[in-house]
């Protein structure tokens, strides 16, 4: 049995690192209430049973708004031009459905920018009254392929503004958005290195905290979660409930999301995964109640929400220049919060009791329960803290992708693998390791192969280290077969 | 509530070429996971790679034998690929590959950059490629009712090709049937229930494992070609619920059974349009709209998979002492 000063000190330490992640959520709103803009100064178009609208943002290839380039609509309603504002975001109400040709005046583009995909101008827009579509024209160096293909969105699809990129049926937020909004291609230039590896560090060091969780998880209980990316969905959505819905500041949404993010961990051990190690079901066994989770809850979320991609915050975000490398302050934001959870959970680790007891549980938990540690307590306790960490992960990517939707956590899941595996399943610094270098990989292969393909370097990446180092990076070489 | 309609339709889903493909996908799985024990998670990537292997290379102008045998050789590369690094590792491994595997194929497959080849998301369209296959069929044009059931003889979703497609799932069956009884579907059983045991017996355990993977993603490439013949090759339609959905159906019916799978996919899909056109007629609009009664269907699916892995994992028609589930 446990001494009370311990469980008094195992208290503490957990009661620390939870005013610690909410200390700094509390930054958030305070970083983010100044990079909000003024907001458009063009009334936007609202869709009415009269109105339809077709609009879009432009983007220039550093992911700076694009202003005052001009549009002409053209189709049953007659013609009108329309100029992009201050965020870049443009919109043209007509008055009947039917098919709209939109030309972008390319003489009007900012200096220096040019089309991405020259042979998409112009391009026709379907659209139906009381709905809106989007015409998306990514800038950029030209490419052979051109990689904006896709039309316009069908019209009951709510085209993601802030994204130059987006593809329009908004399914696959995780593949097919780049954050950065810059092109595949082009030739490879320093300024284009350092862009691209800054990016890969912002998206490794959240996928680190959507990751850690996983690899605790399999360290203290061996199981294989593949619902783990549903908890990633589980805190952006919420987010999304709390910004959009019950219109919180984002600082409220965001540190609710999270404590409710801990709370499903929580609230999942108790009543599904202790229950199931008490009956003795075996890992396999589990793994596949992991995956029948996983289609549930995916589709659970698309039963409220739908499919389309939804934005936490509809502004679009202001960008900062360090450098020669372009962000937005949502991506430097996200970084230093990631940083700093992820600082705090190392320390967590190390220097308190109840995480070097977690530590010992995940190398050897039948010792672990011999030397008198409760190893159900360290699992529930790393079920919440890995939930609700994967939660503020959620979150976090949900502003740094500017968008959410059910399926994020699903098409993140495998990177998550990919890392976890890399750094050394169970270990947590792997999990760390591993994840920003997949976070660097998936953004720096956009320099070489097409960036709707950049997921599977990473896979592949997975692949090869099982070849070679199974163990991975940090792991330490063992019998695994 | 009409209830002819809707048991006419429970019951054409039962002969459905989907269903046929999926039964087929699951006896593949079947030899992976039933018999040997792997834990094989990629069967989507599979049927994908038979399809696309199948679909381009009729679309190149190879005859219809030509471009089976292409399938066919791209699913065993696949499985060669997928087995030498992982096969010696512990089976959640495998588990990772595979499913990390699917889905590099399905994102290669919907890139911009291969829109010549595979024509990105949007797929390709299944006229491009279904003429050879339809040419081989015997009966006259036109269209033929049996008992309440009414489809076309030889165009896309024919009874050609129902009748190709159970015939290739009765062949399967045969197949598992005769393997189970034969001394290399013994030695299967063996390395799913103690690996060391039959090593020490000799046996090289890694190329037993190796073949068995090939023969089952075989037949999932096959079963990706009966899926998309009457339909289109899209990569999106055939990510990772695609693979869930199969491993669901062969829990259903029961693993390291001959019949499981063919009664798992059966029952999933019929019982599946039983619920959604009880739904859809008996739920009003302001309830649930006609997407939402599609997503519930899938969240029933989902719980499903969950309550019979935990109550039941040895499905409908399985046996609990040769309970497959638990072998790494």
């Amino acid at each position: 049995m446990r001494p009370p000063a311990t469980m008094d000190r195992s208290r503490a330490a957990r009661q620390g690192l939870l005013a610690l992640l909410l200390a700094l959520l509390a930054c958030l709103p305070l970083v983010l209430g100044s990079a909000s803009p003024a907001g458009a100064t063009t009334t936007p178009c609202a869709a009415d049973p009269e109105t339809a609208c077709i609009n879009g943002t432009l983007r220039t290839a550093a992911g700076a708004p694009a202003v005052g380039v001009t549009l002409t609509v053209e189709g049953p309603a007659g013609a009108s031009t329309v100029t992009s504002g201050p965020d870049g975001r443009w919109s043209a109400a007509v008055t009947e459905a039917g098919d709209y040709t939109v030309t972008l005046q390319e003489e009007s583009l900012p200096a220096g920018e040019t089309l991405r995909d020259p042979a998409n101008n112009p391009r026709t827009v379907t659209v139906e009254l009381g709905s809106s579509g989007a015409a998306l024209f990514p800038l950029g160096t030209p490419t052979a392929g051109g990689s904006g293909g896709s039309g316009g969105s069908g019209p009951a699809a709510t085209p993601a503004p802030g994204d130059s990129s987006a593809d329009p049926e908004g399914a696959e937020p995780g593949v097919d958005t780049t954050a950065t909004g810059s092109s595949s291609g082009g030739s490879i230039t320093w300024g284009r290195v350092a862009q691209q590896a800054t990016a890969g560090l912002v998206f490794g060091s959240l996928l680190a905290l959507a990751s850690i969780g996983l690899s605790l998880i399999f360290g203290t209980t061996g199981l294989s979660n593949f619902a783990h990316g549903e908890q990633v969905t589980l805190g952006g959505i919420l987010a999304y409930v709390g910004v959009q819905t019950l219109h919180l500041p984002l600082l409220v949404a965001g540190a609710l999301a999270v404590a409710l993010a801990g709370l499903s961990g929580y609230v999942q051990d108790r009543f599904l995964w202790h229950p199931l190690r008490r009956r003795r079901v075996g890992m396999t066994q589990q793994l596949i109640v992991t995956i029948g989770l996983a289609i549930a809850l995916q589709y659970t979320y698309q039963f409220f929400f739908g499919a389309s991609s939804l934005r936490i915050v509809t502004t679009s975000p202001e960008t900062v220049r360090l450098g020669p490398v372009f962000l937005t302050q949502q991506s430097v934001i996200s970084m230093v919060i990631a940083a700093l959870v992820l600082g705090g959970v190392a320390y967590f680790l190390v220097g308190t009791r109840t995480g070097r007891a977690t530590r010992a549980v995940s190398d050897n938990p039948a010792l672990a329960a011999a030397s008198g540690i409760s190893v159900d307590r360290i699992i529930r306790l790393v079920w919440t803290v890995g939930a609700a960490l994967a939660g503020l992960g959620g979150v976090l990517m949900g502003l740094y992708l500017n968008a959410t939707a059910w399926n994020m956590g699903g098409t993140l899941l495998l990177l998550m693998f990919a890392a976890v595996t890399l750094g050394g399943l169970g270990t947590a610094f792997g999990a760390l390791v591993g994840s920003l270098v997949i976070g660097l990989v998936v953004e720096m292969s956009n320099l070489v192969i097409p960036s709707d393909m950049r997921y599977a370097g990473a896979l592949v990446i997975l692949i090869v280290i099982l070849l070679f180092r199974p163990q991975g990076i940090l792991g330490r070489a063992e019998r695994i077969g | 509530m009409d209830w002819t309609r809707i048991l006419t339709n429970v019951f054409g889903e039962l002969l459905a070429p989907t269903t046929a493909a999926y039964a087929l996908a699951a006896v593949g799985l079947n030899i992976h996971f039933g018999l040997t024990g792997l834990l094989n998670f990629g069967q989507a990537g599979f049927m994908l790679l038979g399809a696309y292997g199948f679909a381009i290379s009729t679309i190149a102008g190879l005859p219809i034998w030509a471009a089976l045998l292409v399938a066919i050789a791209c699913s065993v590369v696949f499985a060669l690929i997928l087995g030498i690094p992982t096969l010696k590792l512990r089976g959640d491994y495998l588990a990772i590959v595979t499913i990390a595997a699917a889905e590099i194929v399905r994102i290669v497959g919907r890139s911009t950059a291969l829109t010549d080849l595979t024509g990105a998301s949007s797929g390709l369209r299944g006229n491009s490629y279904k003429e050879s296959f339809q040419a081989l069929s015997p009966f006259p044009d036109g269209t033929t009712d049996i008992g309440p059931l009414s489809y076309s003889n030889n165009a896309s979703n024919s009874w050609w090709i129902r009748l190709v497609g159970w015939a290739l799932v009765a062949l399967a069956c045969l197949l598992v049937w005769r393997l189970t009884n034969s001394p290399w579907g013994r030695v299967l059983k063996g390395i799913r229930e103690d690996e060391d045991a039959v090593r020490s017996l000799g046996k090289n355990v890694y190329a037993y494992k190796m073949q068995a993977l090939v023969l089952g993603g075989v037949i999932g490439a096959v079963a990706g070609i009966v899926y998309v013949l009457p339909r289109a090759v899209q990569p999106d339609s055939m990510g990772r619920p695609m693979t869930f959905f199969v491993w669901t159906i062969l829990l259903l019916g029961g693993a390291a059974t001959v019949w499981g799978p063919v009664l798992g996919s059966m029952i999933f899909w019929a019982a599946l349009m039983l619920i959604k056109s009880v739904m859809r007629s008996t739920v009003p609009d302001t309830v649930m709209r006609t997407e939402q009664i599609e997503q519930f269907g899938w969240i029933v699916v989902g719980v499903t998979l969950m309550m019979l892995v935990i109550f039941r994992p040895q499905g409908l028609l399985g046996d609990k002492k040769e309970l497959a589930i638990n072998v790494r």
